[in-house]
């Protein structure tokens, strides 16, 4: 794995929803090596920690990166105020990205919230043959909705407060998806209770499931061993792993939730 | 061109830069950026005799200018050292330094007992862990008790001795004067300051340990301070650290007594950083026509 670091420029920004940014940066390094699933490492200007953001899209063609990311805290407010034409100072792509089966395999992915953008690639890829459940807190937090319709996959909607698409939790679409029929894979991003409960679905199905983890990072390499996620070993003992490097995708069943 | 390198205890370094413990782990990650022979030296993760799992996350919270970290030292363990990271990293052309740890003094004896036969360069010795024989209190927090663990582990090895001191204490001098007296070879310094932050949203601190190690260039001129007076009291070596983050600091920081230079947390902002300081501190000797680096230490004129 070669980690690539440097200035780039931002090609493109819009606003997606309410403190959401989407933007693309023109690196094609970065877009050359990028595996769905994994993330780069950005500098917010006066901030001392880079901020672990999950590549949306790669195009190795043009050479460019999509980023979708919430403003959360000071950091990510300071990216906010870059615009089109910026350099922006990136590192990666980085972590273990997610498994990619055949084309023609059925595939389920499922995204909370900001834990939507990183299953983009996977939509697309498998197409037809996949169904996207993406869901938000309320209609003006949903994002990518047209995005995933274009995959061509089925993309069914949900939202907390029920302002937008089904009244309730991505859980009771995917619930209602397994009853019509089972998956090959499913692939999950977002909060963690969101999460556990997929995983826990998957399990009760024989379903091969992978999620995708977040937490404080440090270097993003797997040096400092800051982002550590409670995993099992294959003999049942428990252990951390680090979500920069083992992850940020694992395979359900080995997470500790 | 300057000559950058500089000798610790007989031990020569090419140049000035060592990577610190905790922040390069075995040099692995760093290595698929840039060959490690670009440092002078590496100081390992912290190693303890049996692996350990660390603290639970969030083990990491930013601050002005810095971070707070408790990862615990987590680490594969003393055995695992030896059979998978040394041979990898003696393939690089860098100087290793075994950072050790332990909770008793029987731990920090055994792990330097059996380091002594391997192929280290140096062994780092981080008193800064809570003594659980003694109510927890930091070896390094005591003169009396810095000194009983450098004395203990001196009997056990005759590679070069680094102990690497912690500033949570109110006289640093006295305690480097401690270990010096009880055989330590090289003192390094400074380890993290304890700190702590708080959500304010939740009531609750964001390290699952409620407190962590501050560093990074919001600590800087402590460790100067701190490095200034170490260097005043003992006649060993002392190596310098604590919130390195551009080629300026390194030289400020040998100016005040350093005779070689970590660089830790900068690290995770820019990872390319160890060859920029390289770079950045030849410069300067070149511009100022001085032969070499170790010219430059202590030269300091205090008011």
């Amino acid at each position: 794995m070669a980690y690539t670091q440097g200035l780039y420029p931002i090609v493109s920004k819009t606003a997606s929803a309410k403190e959401i940014y989407d933007i693309t940066v023109l690196c094609p390094e970065i877009a050359r090596q990028a595996q769905w699933g994994q993330f780069v490492h950005v500098k917010a200007e006066g901030f001392f920690l880079r901020r672990p953001i999950s590549i949306c899209e790669a195009d190795p063609d043009k050479g460019t990166i999509r980023l979708v990311y919430e403003v959360r805290g000071e950091g990510t407010k300071e990216l906010s105020k870059l615009h089109e034409g910026d350099l922006i100072d990136i590192m990666g792509p980085l972590g273990k990205g997610f498994t990619t089966l055949s084309k023609d395999s059925r595939a389920i992915v499922i995204g909370g919230g900001i834990g939507t953008p990183p299953l983009m690639e996977g939509a697309k890829y498998y197409g037809e043959n996949a169904t996207a459940i993406i869901g938000f807190r309320s209609a003006n937090a949903v994002i990518l909705e047209e995005d995933y319709r274009r995959t061509g996959a089925k993309t069914l909607l949900a939202t907390d407060d029920g302002t937008k698409g089904t009244h309730g939790f991505v859980t009771t679409l995917l619930e209602q998806e397994l009853e019509a029929g089972k998956p090959d894979i499913i692939y999950a991003c977002g909060p963690k209770p969101m999460l556990k409960a997929v995983a826990e679905m998957a399990a009760a199905n024989g379903i091969r499931c992978q999620v995708s983890l977040e937490e404080r990072m440090g270097c993003g390499i797997g040096a400092c061993l800051v982002c550590a996620c409670k995993t099992k070993r294959p003999d049942g003992s428990e252990t951390h792993s680090h979500v920069c490097k083992d992850g940020p995708v694992f395979e359900a069943e080995e997470v500790v939730f | 061109m300057a000559d950058l390198s500089v000798k610790l205890c007989g031990v020569t370094l090419k140049n000035p830069i060592i990577a610190a413990s905790g922040t390069f782990g075995f040099g692995r990650e760093y290595e698929q950026m840039y060959p490690l022979s670009t440092l002078g030296g590496i100081s390992t993760k912290g190693t303890t005799l049996e692996e350990r799992a660390g603290n639970p996350p969030p083990r990491i919270a930013e601050t002005p200018s810095g971070m707070l970290n408790s990862v615990g030292l987590q680490n594969p363990g003393v055995e695992a050292f030896i059979k998978h990271e040394i041979p990898h990293l003696r393939k690089s052309d860098t100087v290793i330094i075994s950072n050790i740890a332990g909770s008793t003094l029987e731990d920090y004896c055994k792990i330097v007992e059996r380091l002594d036969s391997e192929d280290v360069d140096m062994i780092e010795v981080n008193i800064s862990c809570p003594n659980v024989k003694a109510g927890g209190a930091a070896f390094g927090t005591s003169c009396e008790s810095a000194a009983a663990v450098t004395k203990a582990v001196r009997k056990y090895t005759t590679k070069p001795l680094v102990i690497k001191l912690s500033p949570n204490v109110t006289d640093i001098a006295s305690i480097a004067k401690a270990v010096e007296a009880e055989g330590a070879d090289a003192v390094s310094l400074i380890n993290t300051l304890l700190g702590m932050r708080i959500d304010i949203q939740t009531g609750r601190p964001i390290l699952r340990n409620n407190v962590g190690g501050l560093s990074g260039p919001a600590v800087f001129p402590v460790a100067v301070r701190m490095v200034w007076q170490v260097k005043n009291a003992v006649k060993i070596p002392v190596i310098g650290m604590g919130g390195v983050a551009k080629w300026q600091d390194v030289i400020e920081m040998m100016m005040a007594g350093a005779d070689a230079v970590q660089v830790g947390a900068a690290l995770f902002s820019d990872p390319f950083l160890p060859g920029k300081l390289v770079e950045g501190i030849e410069k300067y000797l070149d511009s100022r026509s001085i032969g070499s680096i170790s010219e430059i230490v202590g030269t300091v004129k205090p008011w």
